[in-house]
């Protein structure tokens, strides 16, 4: 089917995507990302204008969590891999700052390749031990490995233990306090989730990521044709680990506060339901999923302390909806508009 | 006669006290087609999952080239040269017809530890991965999912995977499960022309394309090759026409 006319009777119009020319389908899909981060890059612009600058606090908080689900979505989306310790990454992100900042580190960038290094050793162990599981045992294993963290860290007496740990300040840039500005907090985040989402989308499009795909498909015919799997899962293991560490150590700065409650197995949960609510294998899902569940957790808090109920229907209604979540449903949406 | 290029000996493969492979020896020569039929349960894929390495055996050696490959991993055997098909369709379904192809290509192809660079317009991956698709005659099918076509170009699309690895053996199981009677006359056809560049050791239930196709044919029943030969000789082994054959001309 060529150019779809104006209007197309409805039947078809169901499969004009497929059979559309593959760079008009790449705009469209180019197109929904694109809103994605408009709407954050002039978000800060209604708040000079007067709305209330809690607002920008959320959308920092969202930015950092969506982050943190994008790095999921890469392993759980891309990967097959349902990993329920990935908190422990944010937690490591955060616990290197809030230790470095404790020993006189102050910098960012040096706090960063901190997170990133500490974050990817501990990948590279657990990973290559769990990757050796399948399915349920690989949820428990990730799962285990991510208490162990969390124990680890409360066991951290000179770090505050339980209590967690207040940063005296948040960290300085090439020596500069900038981050103390929230404005310039909030688009240093929008940059490194642009540049996080950016470089998600290379790897998944080039080489690594074609086999990384192809083995959440089918892993046996993968190996028939000479992919082994394990030394691309663990390295997009790896990868999102590091990613994730990159969202904790901004979190840390965020709240000025680091505490073990960052890696408990109910955040990783968390996350899980950030990428599925925002729709699987899709990047941005894990920004929208992030914002749903920051959005109701703030609003609905206010109604009742039950307020995770309604997340719960919440939920339930989008996963009964398909498995695309909340991209899908906007996907349709502006597949309709588009139509009409 | 030229010497192997698959040579097996004594394989054996039990689950529990079941033997389904039974002290198998065979060869393959280059350009040769070496057909394994049987009844059911002989444990004819069983035999193919030992030499393409999708299980272990648990005694016996598998050579190519004369190398032991007895312990290798399917992937490295794949990266060897040796490709197979499966029984039941086995295809990255979300994929492309093209990418399936490509992806063959692209393990075949330098590292696939890239980060950069869509790997979808890659021209040398593409080109070979066309070369596959049209030998097949699947090349006006490119564009499509996998998963939209039809149970046939299935059949065909997994034979241009595992020629798009350039296999120098290819270990088809039953290619023409579930074809209707066109399809797999011409998959019978396309069989026969890639023999001339590549080795192939058949498992099919067809006994028109087996006797057609083959070089050698050997007689599976319960794990054991009980007659190998010419598909003459076959046809007139008394053991065979009783213990196979037989209630198949019925």
């Amino acid at each position: 089917m060529p150019q779809a006319p104006k209007s197309p009777p409805p039947a078809k119009a169901a499969e004009a995507p497929a059979d559309a020319p593959p760079h008009s389908l790449r705009q469209v899909k180019a197109a929904g990302p694109a809103c994605l981060f408009a709407v954050f890059a002039v978000l800060p612009l209604l708040i000079s204008l007067g709305a209330d600058p809690f607002y920008l606090v959320i959308a920092t908080r969202i930015m950092i969590f969506g982050i943190a689900a994008l790095s999921l979505d890469l392993i759980l989306g891309y990967g097959a891999m349902v990993s329920f310790g990935h908190a422990a990454f944010i937690g490591i992100g955060a616990y290197a700052v809030g230790m470095a900042a404790s020993h006189g580190v102050t910098d960012l960038l040096a706090q960063l390749v901190l997170a990133m290094l500490a974050a990817a050793a501990f990948a590279v162990l657990t990973g290559a031990i769990s990757l050796r599981t399948r399915g349920v045992y690989f949820i428990m294993i990730t799962l285990a490995f991510g208490q162990m963290a969390y124990f680890f860290t409360v066991s951290l007496a000179a770090y505050g233990g339980d209590d967690g740990l207040t940063l005296p300040q948040r960290s300085t840039l090439l020596g500069q306090p900038w981050l103390e500005n929230d404005f310039f907090f909030y688009y240093l985040v929008l940059i490194l989730l642009l540049s996080c989402f950016l470089l998600a989308h290379c790897t998944l499009q080039a080489r690594f990521g074609r086999v990384l795909r192809g083995t959440r498909d089918n892993a046996l015919r993968m190996q028939a044709i000479g992919f082994e799997p394990l030394p691309y899962q663990l390295t997009a293991y790896v990868l999102a680990a590091m990613i994730a560490a990159l969202a904790g150590a901004l979190l840390a700065n965020q709240a000025e506060f680091v505490s073990p409650a960052y890696m408990t197995w109910q955040r990783s949960g968390e996350l899980i339901m950030m990428v599925v609510v925002g729709g699987m294998g899709t990047l941005t899902g894990g920004i929208l999923g992030a914002a749903v569940f920051s959005l109701l957790e703030e609003f609905l808090s206010g109604f009742s302390q039950h307020w995770k109920l309604g997340l719960g229907i919440i939920l339930v209604l989008i996963v009964l909806h398909g498995k695309s979540g909340m991209h899908g449903m906007l996907a349709d949406l502006a597949r309709r508009f588009g139509r009409s | 006669m030229s010497a192997p290029l698959l040579e097996v000996r004594n394989l054996r493969k039990s689950y529990g006290a079941l033997t389904v492979t039974d002290d198998v020896s065979l060869d393959l020569r280059p350009g040769e087609l070496h057909a394994i039929i049987g009844p059911n349960g002989a444990g004819k894929t069983t035999l193919i999952h030992q030499l393409s390495g999708c299980q272990p055996s648990d005694a016996g050696h598998v050579l190519f080239d004369g190398q032991d490959i007895t312990t290798l991993s399917m992937a490295k055997r794949a990266r060897l040269g040796i490709a197979r098909s499966f029984q039941i369709t086995s295809l990255l379904s979300g994929f492309s017809v093209l990418e399936n192809a490509a992806l063959a290509a692209q393990a075949r192809t330098g590292s696939s530890f890239r980060f950069f660079g869509r790997a979808a317009a890659e021209r040398t991956l593409n080109d070979q991965a066309m070369a596959a698709l049209s030998t097949v005659g699947l090349a006006e099918r490119a564009a499509r999912r996998a998963s939209d076509l039809s149970h046939g170009e299935q059949r065909q699309l997994e034979l241009a995977v595992a020629l798009a690895t350039r296999p120098k053996i290819l270990l088809l199981d039953e290619p023409l499960a579930g074809t209707g009677h066109d399809e797999s006359a011409a998959l019978t056809g396309l069989i026969d022309k890639l023999k001339d560049d590549v080795s192939i050791i058949l498992i099919e239930h067809d006994m028109d394309a087996v006797f057609a196709v083959a070089d050698r044919i050997s007689v599976l029943v319960y794990g054991r090759i009980i007659a190998s030969g010419s598909a003459d000789a076959i046809r007139a082994d008394p053991e065979v026409r009783a213990a196979y054959l037989g209630d198949e001309a019925a």
